[in-house]
């Protein structure tokens, strides 16, 4: 089978979702008593505009580092659920840490980043040993973590952390001195995060490690038969865990281009929540590839800054998580609708294959 | 293995074995009795504790159910929570849309079956990973309500895009006898006061809706372990492709599984519903997944299943009524852990008693540093229904044994 044909295979779910979600999301819009087509042209004219489209690429940066972290674990069937609970908590630590400053400059930075990448890999590792030794499912358990986390960074917050500006009711973490910032670079008076490299850095590194390692073999090939990847001599427990950690190593990034690169540089009650959830998104519509994962963090940073525009027209903004939830949905089950038509077609491809050799070696022959 | 799992698991084990199963589940009663005594905290065993467990137990024991039903199919059913979620809208819009919380529940319980279709299509008929499906559902699900709450609540007196306006909570009935051990139970007696308050509190005010819930667990049982359509549900999820060779049609069999599970999970979001007379924006709070837990727990059995929402029930009851209260379970959490020590030391197991016996001086210094009064800080409270969680399923889960083929993807002739 051909490069373009795969491509084509792999666009075709994400595609018929979107289309499917569209159709669905006019007729909601039509039956709120609201022209659908006037309401996409100001969704059109909203997100086109400098500073919103600055702004869609600035937080697809989290939904992107979201997507990575859930597809280490999903691409050998270990299904971690708590990247929400990983990277709130890890943004929370960190941003204290940071708040600190205990080193200079961007020696704090990278403290930071460091800081974030432990907590988080030291919450997810908590399900991966639970998993290896308790045989604890890692579903339940990440979940169950994920509202231990909330209430742990919440306490945090409000105690050893806490930092408020005298007359302010508003209860944050320190705020990170601005040396440890990571400058962005302006686009029209809009600044694009600079941490938007290190996403592509990271990007890149799942793909190679993923692709062309030992490891990233071992990974796929648990994934897609863990009976054979065992009898092959993975380690199926080192696995588990080593996936688990840098599940939760990446989810613990996932806080930091907003704490680096917007005010108020800290953690408090209105941090960004959601993230890991979408991430989970992100990972499947992408179908754990990077380049995907990008564009499905793209699509869902562009819903849900739309969100402004619908209420512009007068609709509830929580329409955008309705459409979201469609796309979803429909792109899981056209995607595998689409996988079964591709093993078919290349099955058939390697049938045609085979029956042309014999009359092959029969014509050197003659 | 300790004494309790070798209960559970009903199993013959070749190593020596610990207590027995009852002298275990008596030692810890009667420790938890001591402890109230001692810490004088009377809600650990009182009327009210009990009452309010059984309430809060009802949305996790039927979010259990519903994975009993799913998983006993062989379809894993993360998505309990969104059609839970699904269960409190509809059951709280239409509950006061047509003045009753009886067509609450029932369109409560349509809304979690339609749920149950999504997933069905999804996991059943097109072969989706069933993680991926129900994790789908629960991002959608939640979402489609607070859309709804915005377009039809906001502008009603006292409702809003968080909150719908109130409705009529179901009737509650109390049993006769429950003042006599209302009376009993503040005498303060060592055990017979206990026992008194646990009665008590499950007899006094039990909406109707809990009486459903217990209907259902029993109707639950009946059907999957005593009539023929539940054994073509159990081998669909322990073999599917032996049930197929018998002629059972697995995929009708497992979409009928998983529309009953969703169905479980709208009464159960109808159940939350009644307990704030309200729909609440994300009420269901993790409730579908510590279900699921509660099932795991049960050893994917009905019996089980209550059991562990009981438990969970009764932890969400005493961190709402009493925050001393918790604190004083820590020392029963001290003694529970130094009696599995025990157990282990009585099977041969030195290096998880002496782990156990450590862990015990742990928490009782923990219950120490509490002085008279103090307060739990409410985010360690809130914890606790999610700690116990875990802590149960790491006690317990390398003990379970889940359906052969749960969470299969299963597809017709292969194989």
């Amino acid at each position: 089978m051909s490069r373009g044909q795969r491509i084509g295979y792999a666009l075709a779910g994400p595609g018929i979702a979107i289309v499917i979600a569209f159709l669905i999301s006019a007729v909601i819009i039509a039956l709120a008593g609201i022209n659908p087509f006037s309401t996409w042209g100001t969704v059109i004219d909203f997100t086109t505009s400098t500073s919103n489209m600055v702004e869609i690429v600035n937080r697809a940066i989290p939904l992107f580092l979201a997507g990575l972290a859930v597809a280490v674990g999903f691409r050998m069937n270990l299904f971690n659920i708590g990247v929400e609970g990983q990277y709130r908590l890890a943004a929370c630590v960190a941003a204290a840490a940071g708040g600190a400053a205990l080193l200079p400059g961007l020696l704090n930075t990278l403290l930071i980043i460091i800081v974030a990448m432990l907590v988080g890999a030291v919450w997810a590792g908590i399900a991966g040993v639970l998993r290896v030794t308790r045989n604890v499912n890692e579903v339940v358990a990440t979940i169950m973590l994920n509202y231990i986390a909330f209430n742990l960074a919440n306490w945090l917050l409000n105690n050893p952390f806490k930092y408020q500006v005298e007359g302010s009711s508003n209860v944050s973490t320190e705020p990170i001195p601005d040396s440890a910032w990571l400058e962005g670079f302006g686009i029209g008076g809009n600044d694009l995060w600079g941490f938007l490299w290190i996403a592509i850095l990271l990007g890149i590194g799942y793909s190679v490690v993923v692709n062309r390692t030992r490891f990233g073999f071992d990974l796929r090939a648990s994934g897609e038969n863990a009976e054979a990847a065992r009898a092959s001599g993975v380690n199926a427990k080192r696995m588990i865990l080593a996936a688990m950690l840098i599940s939760g190593a990446l989810a613990g990034t996932i806080g930091l281009p907003i704490l680096l690169g917007t005010e108020p540089h800290a953690y408090d009650l209105s941090f960004s929540e959601g993230i890991g959830f979408n991430g989970i998104a992100v990972a499947l519509l992408g179908r754990l590839a990077p380049v995907g994962m990008v564009f499905g963090a793209l699509l869902f940073s562009f819903l849900d800054i739309s969100k402004g525009a619908f209420q512009l027209e007068g609709l509830a903004p929580e329409l955008v998580i309705v459409l979201q939830g469609t796309i979803l949905y429909v792109a899981i089950l056209a995607d595998e609708f689409m996988r079964e038509k591709q093993v078919k077609k290349a099955q058939e491809i390697a049938a045609a294959r085979v029956e042309s050799k014999p009359s092959d070696a029969s014509e050197v022959k003659a | 293995m300790t004494a309790t799992d070798t209960a559970i698991a009903g199993g013959v084990t070749t190593q020596r074995r610990g207590l027995p199963g009852w002298l275990l589940g008596l030692v810890l009663f009667l420790a938890f009795c001591a402890v109230r005594t001692l810490t004088d905290e009377s809600d650990i065993t009182s009327v009210g504790t009990f009452q309010a467990a059984l309430t809060l137990a009802v949305p996790i024991a039927m979010a259990g159910l519903g994975a009993l039903w799913s998983e006993r199919s062989g379809v894993v059913n993360i998505g309990l929570e969104g059609m839970m979620a699904l269960g409190t809208w509809f059951g709280a819009y239409f509950g006061w849309k047509l003045e009753s919380p009886w067509f609450g529940l029932l369109f409560a319980a349509l809304a979690g079956m339609a749920g149950g279709a999504l997933l069905a299509l999804a996991a059943v008929n097109f072969a989706v990973n069933h993680v991926v499906a129900g994790t789908a559902i629960n991002i959608f699900a939640p979402g489609l309500a607070s859309y709804l709450s915005g377009a039809l609540f906001v502008g009603i007196p006292g409702a809003g895009p968080k909150q719908s306006p109130p409705i009529e909570p179901f009737t509650t009935v109390t049993l006769p006898g429950a003042g006599w051990l209302d009376d009993l139970n503040a005498k303060g007696w060592f055990v017979i006061s206990d026992i008194a308050g646990i009665i008590g509190g499950l007899i006094t005010n039990v909406s109707l809706i809990s009486i459903f819930a217990v209907i259902l667990f029993v109707v639950s049982w009946f059907v999957l372990w005593r009539m023929a359509i539940g054994l073509r549900i159990r081998a669909s999820g322990e073999n599917p492709w032996a049930a197929e060779s018998l002629g059972v049609n697995v995929i009708n069999i497992k979409w009928l599984a998983v529309l009953v599970s969703g169905f479980m999970a709208g009464v159960g979001g109808m159940a939350l519903v009644n307990q704030t007379t309200k729909y609440v924006a994300n009420q269901t709070a993790g409730r579908g997944f510590i279900g699921i837990a509660a099932m795991i727990f049960g050893n994917y059995m009905p019996g089980g299943t209550a059991a562990g929402s009981g438990l969970f029930g009764y932890s969400d009851a005493l961190q709402l009524r009493a925050n001393s209260a918790v604190v004083a379970l820590l020392l029963f959490v001290a003694i529970v852990t130094l009696v599995f020590a025990l157990n282990s030391f009585l099977k041969g197991k030195a290096i998880s008693g002496i782990v156990l016996v450590v862990a015990a001086v742990l928490i009782f210094l923990v219950w120490l540093s509490f002085g008279e009064g103090d307060q739990l800080a409410t985010q360690f409270v809130a914890m606790t229904p999610y700690l116990i969680t875990l802590v149960v399923l790491a006690a317990t889960a390398s003990t379970l044994r889940a359906p052969a083929a749960d969470g299969v993807e299963y597809r017709r002739g292969e194989h």
